[in-house]
């Protein structure tokens, strides 16, 4: 099929730029095909590109070792129509915000997701308010503003299927992806 | 009744043609579509007006072409009418003097539609004649002349005279639909944004992607198609002509770049912008890039409507706790006026064809339903009685919409009168289908 020289060109071009990189943590590396490269796009607005990560050099042991501790705790978790974080996920907060204000050149992802219930749109600015909502709650912690890149899928990229309250709290969530 | 239309598209040829539908990614709509989009109507109507049409003389029965059942078809869809099956027709007269009126009186069929297919200097002639089976009396005849690759089309405009003949209301089946089509598994998704006819027949790929694609919105002439997509890992607006697939990016500055809308001179984008990190609504002048900012207020706004002079825009917003509907000048610098209070939750305004109402995503009864909103008179009509139902769209005859909903875990398409008296389901046989936005009429018929 087609998407296997897509891929095919995705982990090239991956693997040329981060020979020397840490494995991302990034759940979905493989959604991540370059449709851009086949688009015939002439943008006029502002640039804004995507975050990379493509910062050269190794990572000290000591980074890849904190990184790899919180690959398990990367996504906190919202109540319907809400973008106050829960007290249970604080400590998840913490833990990045620890991360990142250690290894200040480390950068990390903001992606606010929301249920399918109402409108898709409405669902782009209320996933974008939990990814604010983490971002203010990272630089109170001290992470610096540099160092966060916040996206919202709004409903457009669930977690896991399925139209039940299980399903719904599943994809009420901010992940934090740290990108380097 | 089953009225089923398979839509048959040539399968697409090996990996050469594939791996070129890679690069050309956003080209130009393709002749060979993958994603086979079958549209069955599976709820009956009550109250539908039963019609004969005659297979029509002059040509084969159930291809592609088959101009009868194109028209029936339309019919169906329409919610108003009820086509007889055609195994159910006792006589096949394809002229007025063939036509034997008790034979259609005891089918109780209340109209007979026949009609045929002539060889013409250049292509072909369709001729056709409607009838009122009660009276005998022709209601409408006319021929129109077409070629072979224009046969549908033709059909399509003769559903529309004989619906306009029989309510008043001009048909809207010369039209098409855009819409996304979703195939896969979380997390691993692939969209496509595609327009077919108005009654499903021959999906194409407008542009399709590893990322979200949403919010399709017709230019006023027909010809392009804005959308959001997330191909670039943020939001960007793009605006796509769909004869030559040339597009070009319009939107994507830092933060969310959404919910694009037309303005009526097809200059101007309405849409929203997070550049401080909320969600805010603009105007974007296609011409000269020029950015004119709508709203300044903490809360989410977006989704934009114009009003039908261009002077307003409608939107959501939740600056009074929860999602409600607003207008606002379109030209900046003034104050939001606050539209609904019934139910709280009120979303996505679209504005009826002669601008005398609004439909939206209403939360009702705990239920996300299509209603509309009479802008004189401030009423709230719930339509439709799906849990999640959201995207109304109106048919540019206003007598229909369409909109997204539910059918099991599967994202489906379906359609609801104006009224809320008629409601038809589709379902597709590919993925999720959402987002169905009805194109305005063909140039020829505004």
């Amino acid at each position: 099929m087609k998407w296997t020289h897509a891929v095919a060109f995705a982990l090239l071009a991956v693997g040329l730029a981060g020979c020397s990189k840490p494995k991302q943590v990034q759940p979905d590396t493989t959604a991540q095909a370059p449709v851009d490269s086949g688009a015939q796009t002439s943008g006029l607005g502002n640039e804004t590109g995507p975050a990379t990560g493509a910062t050269a050099g190794a990572m000290s042991a000591a980074q890849q070792q904190a990184l790899a501790a919180l690959q398990s705790r990367n996504v906190v978790f919202f109540e319907f129509d809400s973008s106050e974080i829960r007290a249970d996920y604080l400590s998840v907060v913490a833990a990045h915000a620890a991360y990142l204000t250690k290894f200040p050149t480390a950068r990390v992802r903001l992606e606010g997701h929301t249920d399918e219930r109402g409108s898709r749109e409405y669902n782009i600015g209320l996933g974008e308010r939990r990814a604010q909502t983490v971002r203010k709650a990272l630089m109170l912690q001290g992470v610096t503003e540099a160092q966060i890149t916040t996206v919202s899928y709004g409903e457009e990229r669930p977690a896991v299927e399925g139209s039940d309250e299980s399903a719904y709290a599943q994809n009420r969530r901010v992940e934090l992806v740290q990108v380097q | 009744m089953t009225f089923q239309r398979a839509l048959a598209r040539p399968k697409k040829k090996g990996s050469a043609r594939a791996l070129a539908w890679f690069f050309v990614l956003a080209g130009s709509l393709a002749t060979s579509a993958h994603a086979q989009l079958r549209l069955d109507i599976t709820q009956g109507v009550r109250d539908a007006v039963p019609i004969a049409v005659v297979p029509f003389g002059g040509q084969a029965e159930g291809g592609p072409n088959d101009v009868a059942a194109v028209i029936a078809g339309d019919l169906q869809l329409s919610g108003r009418f009820k086509p007889l099956e055609r195994r159910d027709l006792v006589s096949r007269p394809t002229r007025g003097e063939q036509v034997r009126f008790e034979d259609w009186r005891l089918l109780k069929s209340d109209f007979l539609v026949i009609g045929h297919v002539v060889p013409e200097a250049s292509g072909l002639a369709v001729e056709f004649e409607l009838f009122n089976v009660q009276t005998g009396q022709r209601l409408l005849t006319n021929r129109l002349v077409t070629s072979e690759r224009g046969l549908r089309a033709t059909a399509h405009r003769i559903a529309d005279l004989i619906f306009e003949r029989l309510t008043g209301i001009p048909g809207a089946f010369s039209t098409r639909i855009a819409y996304v089509a979703v195939d896969g598994r979380p997390p691993k998704q692939r969209y496509r944004l595609m327009v077919a006819d108005a009654d499903g027949y021959g999906p194409r790929i407008v542009t399709e992607s590893s990322e979200p694609i949403m919010s399709p919105a017709w230019s006023p002439d027909g010809q392009s198609l804005a959308y959001v997509s997330f191909e670039g890992k943020a939001s960007a607006i793009y605006v796509q002509r769909l004869a030559t697939g040339d597009r070009k990016r319009v939107s994507a500055r830092s933060g969310i770049n959404g919910a694009p809308a037309w303005s009526p001179d097809g200059r101007k984008l309405a849409l929203t912008l997070s550049r401080d990190g909320n969600l805010d609504l603009y105007v974007l002048d296609l011409a000269t890039q020029g950015l004119t900012r709508l709203t300044s207020d903490s809360a989410i706004d977006t989704e934009p409507e114009w009003s039908r002079d261009g002077a307003s825009v409608y939107f959501t917003s939740d600056r009074a706790g929860n999602a409600q509907v607003y207008r606002v000048g379109a030209g900046g610098g003034q104050e939001a006026q606050r539209l609904t209070f019934t139910n709280g939750y009120n979303a996505r305004p679209r504005l009826s064809p002669d601008g005398e109402s609004l439909a939206l995503v209403t939360l009702d009864r705990g239920a996300f339903r299509i209603a509309t909103y009479d802008l004189k008179t401030r009423n709230l009509q719930v339509l439709t009685d799906g849990r999640q139902d959201e995207a109304p769209s109106f048919a540019p005859n206003g007598a229909i919409l369409i909109y997204a909903t539910r059918a099991g875990a599967k994202g489906t398409l379906a359609m609801v009168s104006a009224d809320g008296r008629f409601q038809q389901r589709l379902s597709s046989d590919t993925g999720d289908v959402r987002e169905p936005v009805w194109s305005p009429s063909p140039p020829a018929q505004r």
